[in-house]
């Protein structure tokens, strides 16, 4: 459903900072895919995410969503089609506007606002039945102003933002890698549970190689602005974290030396394989 | 001592003030607040509302009409310099400058080359205001004029920022990255919302000249620092939350800040200090919160130099 042709973006052009970001990247996403991309840092897992999202458009290449070329669409006119949740919870939500008021931003997502009143009982009722699954009780405090909830109860109402107008593809990007070890198990449970009820399309940012491993159905790992490794279920289901590290290698050409991926808490038990 | 009429008078002409004025301290409220745009185009708007208003009641158009013209002008500012931010890239503090500069050449040709335009002899939206029946003073009609527009710009303000381009509007304000991944062109919320302010306050211009009986070339000047001050007390004195509430406070705010300049007048204050008094009003509230913080020794961010 979701088609990259040899995407390419440099950042820095014709300068001595030129990067290559990302180098000729071809990716297939497939209806109901749940991706989980991995990568050092400056791997262009970022940016291959802010390229979907029409941030900002790729230097060649082209991007097919359902058979539409959305290449050069900018940001607002993408997000019609993609949801998504950032690392930072500050940016997924509006500090100063209520909970209600946030959810029917995220509502009419891609439609066009008119100038009816935003929110309505009818809405309302919508809102507290996608907020009721979170647990929180942010469905009995619609008029609580969002500033005053904590980092993981803004990060689970922007992830509920985010799936809420049922958007053709996920993009999360480390959305739990800001968040304690429990609120972070909590909103990425909820991840799991949002993904498989609405069936979506999802492509999962993380520096975590158990979390990469344990979710979703397909591995992606990224180096220097390339896809190294590409894994489906099948292919990745014995896999552990040693195996991951020996098919980087492998696939890189080059000893793995990113302390990052490694040394990240949630990795622990299986650098202990080593 | 105290003369209850006098009292009275004072209170009543403050009112009046209170909300030809407040409806630049909406302005105000709109772009500092609702958008955080630092927007210094005011001072220009409120004297182009003032004259085109004067200009075209005196070439003998209905002043209701005269009114509505100074707030499309007023419109036309706000777009002018929220084309220059979000266009071009200029800083909103400097594009808005840029424009206020601007309008002072523009004013002048609009008054056909005259700083000063006396409208003492014309039909204005108050005398039109004095021939209904019942009203007596020139107070009680002023009075009337003033509540009945007040009254239809909060109903309209208070209706559009909860609808759906209103809500887009305030979200742009509170986090723009969330306003555009909501599917929203946060360019198109910024023009909109500069827009309608700085109509608001031409609009004002528009109706204080006519209060007044003449249009100045100058009248604008201090005008941002006015409003500011008017939304700041309005904020300290009201705690306001909720749309309607802020509006009600900005205004409240603003009729405060004129009676407390009416008093100091006739205590024998000089008019030509009033602004100086403004400024330091300002600064004052603006430091109190920061210096009460540092004696708390709570961490303070470096002051934003846009």
């Amino acid at each position: 459903m979701l088609k990259l042709r040899r995407i390419s973006k440099v950042f820095s052009k014709g300068t001595i900072d030129q990067v290559r970001a990302l180098d000729k990247i071809d990716l297939a996403v497939n209806s109901g895919d749940y991706i989980t991309i991995i990568g050092s840092n400056g791997a262009g897992k970022t940016t291959l995410l802010n390229i979907i999202a029409g941030v900002y458009p790729p230097e060649n290449g082209e991007i097919i969503l359902n058979g539409r070329n959305i290449t050069r669409l900018c940001e607002y006119r993408c997000a019609k089609f993609v949801g998504r949740v950032y690392q930072d919870p500050h940016v997924g939500t509006a500090a100063k506007m209520t909970i209600e008021e946030n959810m029917a931003m995220a509502l009419l997502r891609g439609q066009p606002r008119g100038l009816r009143v935003a929110s309505n009982k009818q809405r309302r009722e919508l809102f507290r039945v996608a907020l009721a699954p979170l647990g929180l009780g942010l469905e009995k405090r619609l008029n609580a102003l969002v500033g005053t909830l904590s980092g993981g109860q803004r990060q689970a109402l922007a992830l509920v933002m985010a799936t809420l107008s049922k958007p053709a593809i996920l993009l999360l990007d480390e959305h739990i890698a800001t968040l304690d070890p429990r609120t972070a198990q909590i909103v990425l449970d909820l991840t799991d549970m949002v993904v498989k009820r609405e069936k979506m399309t999802t492509i999962m940012v993380t520096h975590n190689m158990e979390l990469a491993l344990r979710h979703g159905n397909r591995l992606i790992m990224m180096h220097k602005g390339r896809i190294v490794v590409d894994m489906n279920q099948a292919q990745r289901s014995d896999l552990t974290i040693h195996d991951l590290v020996v098919a980087f290698e492998r696939a890189s050409g080059e000893e793995f030396a990113d302390d990052s991926v490694l040394l990240h808490p949630g990795n622990v038990v299986g650098s202990a394989d080593l | 001592m105290l003369d209850p009429a006098a009292v009275g008078r004072l209170l009543g002409f403050s009112l009046y003030e209170g909300l030809a004025f407040g409806f630049v301290a909406i302005g105000i409220y709109l772009t500092f607040r609702v958008l955080a745009f630092p927007d210094l185009t005011v001072d220009g708007s409120f004297a182009l509302g003032a004259s085109v208003a004067a200009v075209l009641i005196i070439y003998g158009v209905n002043p209701f009409l005269a009114t509505l013209a100074a707030l499309g002008a007023g419109l036309c500012a706000g777009l002018a310099t929220s084309l220059l931010n979000t266009k071009l890239k200029i800083p909103a503090l400097l594009a808005s400058i840029l424009v206020m500069v601007g309008l002072y050449s523009i004013n002048l040709r609009v008054m056909g080359g005259k700083p000063n335009l006396p409208l003492l002899r014309e039909t204005t939206i108050f005398s039109l205001a004095s021939r209904l029946p019942g009203l007596e003073s020139r107070l009680e009609y002023y009075l009337v004029v003033a509540g009945v527009l007040a009254v239809i710009v909060f109903l309209a303000l208070n209706w559009f920022l909860r609808t759906e381009i209103g809500l887009a509007l305030r979200a742009t304000g509170d986090n723009e990255q969330m306003v555009r991944g909501a599917g929203v062109d946060t360019d198109k919320t910024t023009i909109l919302g500069v827009s309608i302010a700085n109509g608001l306050v031409a609009f004002s211009g528009g109706v204080v000249a006519q209060g007044q009986g003449f249009s100045d070339v100058n009248m604008g000047v201090g005008m941002i620092i006015m409003g500011l001050a008017a939304v700041i007390i309005g904020e300290a004195l009201f705690r306001p939350k909720g749309v309607a509430r802020l509006l009600l406070a900005t205004l409240g705010g603003t009729f405060v800040y004129r009676l407390v300049i009416s008093i100091a007048l006739r205590m024998g204050l000089r008019a030509g200090d009033l602004k100086l008094i403004t400024a330091v009003i300002v600064i004052i509230a603006l430091a109190v919160p920061y210096l009460q913080k540092r004696i708390r020794r709570e961490w303070l961010p470096p002051a934003p130099r846009w």
